[in-house]
């Protein structure tokens, strides 16, 4: 499995390669597709992207933890935390892309 | 919020590109995530969060029903890891 990290540079790439827009534009929308993401699961939502995934928001209650270097007991305060759950295409192409 | 939605207020805030040009703009940059992470990349998106793949062995499973046992070969799942700057935005510190 050949190590490559695709960052947002190469998803405005993607976008300046597909549509013809400016690079500083592509790079914009790339941005703003993220914001208005981030955005709606701020305000808690579940944002359902087809044949790609579902992020939603989840409500975790507080607990005891332990620092598991000194034993010591920790309070964890309850906090919001965001799952993904890849869409059944996403997991086959996955799977089928990486088969050994 | 689905994807149409999502297509929608982009449109609404560029009022000078076409519908459809908007849905291929967003279509692609989900493409692109997935075509990498079947590559076996990660997408990394500082404050949004990161993809990658990650390995599960191969492994002896059970048939619930059965109870018969059944070879699960080596396989790849897509993994995300939500950023820092998104995690402390949904919990209010940002």
């Amino acid at each position: 499995m050949a190590d490559k990290t695709l960052t947002r540079m190469d998803l405005s790439e993607a976008v300046f390669r597909e549509v013809g827009l400016s690079r500083n534009e592509s790079a914009q929308l790339v941005e703003s597709v993220l914001d208005h993401m981030s955005d709606a699961l701020t305000r808690g939502e579940q944002v359902k992207i087809s044949s790609f995934g579902t992020f939603s928001v989840r409500d975790k209650s507080a607990r005891v933890g332990r620092n598991p270097k000194t034993g010591e007991e920790v309070p964890i305060n309850p906090r919001r935390v965001l799952t993904f759950r890849p869409s059944h295409l996403m997991k086959d192409r996955v799977a089928s892309g990486n088969k050994s | 919020m689905i994807r149409s939605e999502l297509i929608q207020k982009i449109a609404d805030e560029n009022p000078h590109l076409y519908q459809r040009d908007v849905e291929r703009i967003v279509n692609t940059i989900f493409d692109e995530v997935t075509d990498a992470m079947a590559r076996g990349y990660r997408v990394e998106l500082r404050g949004f969060g990161a993809f990658s793949v990650k390995k599960r062995d191969a492994r002896v499973g059970r048939n619930p029903r059965t109870g018969a046992t059944v070879d699960v070969e080596e396989k790849h799942v897509p993994f995300f890891k939500t950023g820092k700057l998104l995690r402390d935005r949904l919990n209010g510190k940002a």
